[in-house]
């Protein structure tokens, strides 16, 4: 018995020395246009000099999960590594017809509609795989969408930490008070990832959560 | 002299092409997800909006989701669908989610929620907010 709870406190101490070496999986999922990419961008520059992928005004720029690996945080003496994960925006519909809106050619408009749908197929399918979800919404857009409310349902399911950005927040229509009313439970961040604004709230936000990993 | 004969116009506008079914949840309680996800998409295959009474399980909405996106491109005309659920333990005080939380338990279902469900080409928008719904149709 004295054996079996001496092997299980050892078992326990190799895990958790192991477990915080390993980089945290920080994903960036939201809906399409929301600013995942600009945030992801903002901090791996900041913090490796390189950008994680390219921004668009058109929807569904990111169709594949993107990923920067070894992504070192050091924030007020602290300091975290990350692996960064980018997600294709989240929504459930895809009509090629609104890239034409932005002067996409058919051709190209049809293949980057099949290319979001599979990219929002792989965007749920890493769900399990993360340690910890940055939420991006646009704070100029209402925050009451079902997909928003899926999602968070699904990391609370999983157990995983969540934390909610409200980007663009230098824009005069952004309400940060509609998402903080739509999401009591979480932590709502207002920031503009296109400035650089109120980012080491994000950070200190992003660093007290990564103790809930579980 | 022939007399012009007037039509008078109809002032009211024939929206054509969709249908509202309503499903009690009775109908799903006992399918797999699997079965639940494909009774549910063959509707808005048929440009019916359909409201379920209850809510489906989280991973079963994200499923609903991905065979959305898995759909598009290979069923004609078919864009996606809108997706909204008004469940009343939104506003509720701490105790009263507490008994909420149990009659889901008991009754194996969220039976106090609503889902709705409208094919992308026919629900243009599905506006929602704590208090209320609002469908907003293509033309």
């Amino acid at each position: 018995m004295a054996m079996k709870s001496v092997k299980g406190f050892f078992k326990k101490v190799f895990a958790n020395v192991f477990k915080n070496k390993k980089d945290i999986r920080l994903g960036f999922y939201g809906p399409p246009n929301a600013g995942k990419t600009s945030l992801a961008n903002r901090i791996c520059k900041d913090f490796t000099g390189e950008e994680i992928g390219s921004v668009s005004k058109v929807p569904h720029e990111t169709r594949n999960v993107q990923f920067k690996e070894k992504v070192e945080i050091s924030y007020k003496g602290k300091s975290m590594t990350f692996k960064m994960i980018d997600t294709p925006g989240i929504t459930t519909r895809v009509d090629y017809e609104e890239f034409l809106k932005y002067k996409v050619k058919k051709k190209e408009a049809k293949s980057r509609a099949k290319e979001a749908t599979q990219g929002i197929i792989e965007s749920i399918k890493w769900l399990d795989d993360m340690d910890l979800v940055v939420i991006v919404l646009d704070s100029t857009e209402n925050p009451y969408n079902q997909v928003n409310i899926t999602i968070i349902g699904n990391l609370v399911a999983r157990k995983i930490p969540v934390l909610i950005v409200a980007n663009k927040s230098d824009l005069r229509k952004a309400k940060l008070k509609k998402i903080e009313e739509a999401f009591p439970e979480y932590d709502v961040i207002g920031i503009s990832a296109k400035y650089g604004k109120n980012l080491d709230d994000f950070y200190d936000a992003v660093f007290k959560l990564s103790k809930k990993i579980k | 002299m022939a007399k012009k004969v007037v039509k008078k116009k109809n002032r009211t506008k024939k929206i054509n092409g969709f249908r509202i079914q309503f499903m009690p949840y009775s109908e799903i309680k006992n399918e797999g997800s699997t079965e639940r996800i494909r009774k549910i998409l063959d509707i808005a295959f048929t440009n019916s909006i359909l409201i379920l009474q209850g809510r489906l399980k989280p991973d079963e909405e994200t499923r609903l989701i991905e065979d959305t996106m898995a759909m598009i491109g290979h069923v004609k005309n078919f864009k996606g669908i809108e997706l909204a659920v008004i469940s009343p333990h939104e506003n509720q005080s701490p105790m009263e989610k507490l008994k909420y939380k149990i009659a889901t338990r008991l009754s194996g279902a969220d039976l106090g929620a609503i889902t709705i469900i409208g094919p992308a080409t026919v629900v243009r928008e599905i506006k929602q907010d704590p208090k209320k719904i609002e469908l907003l149709l293509t033309k």
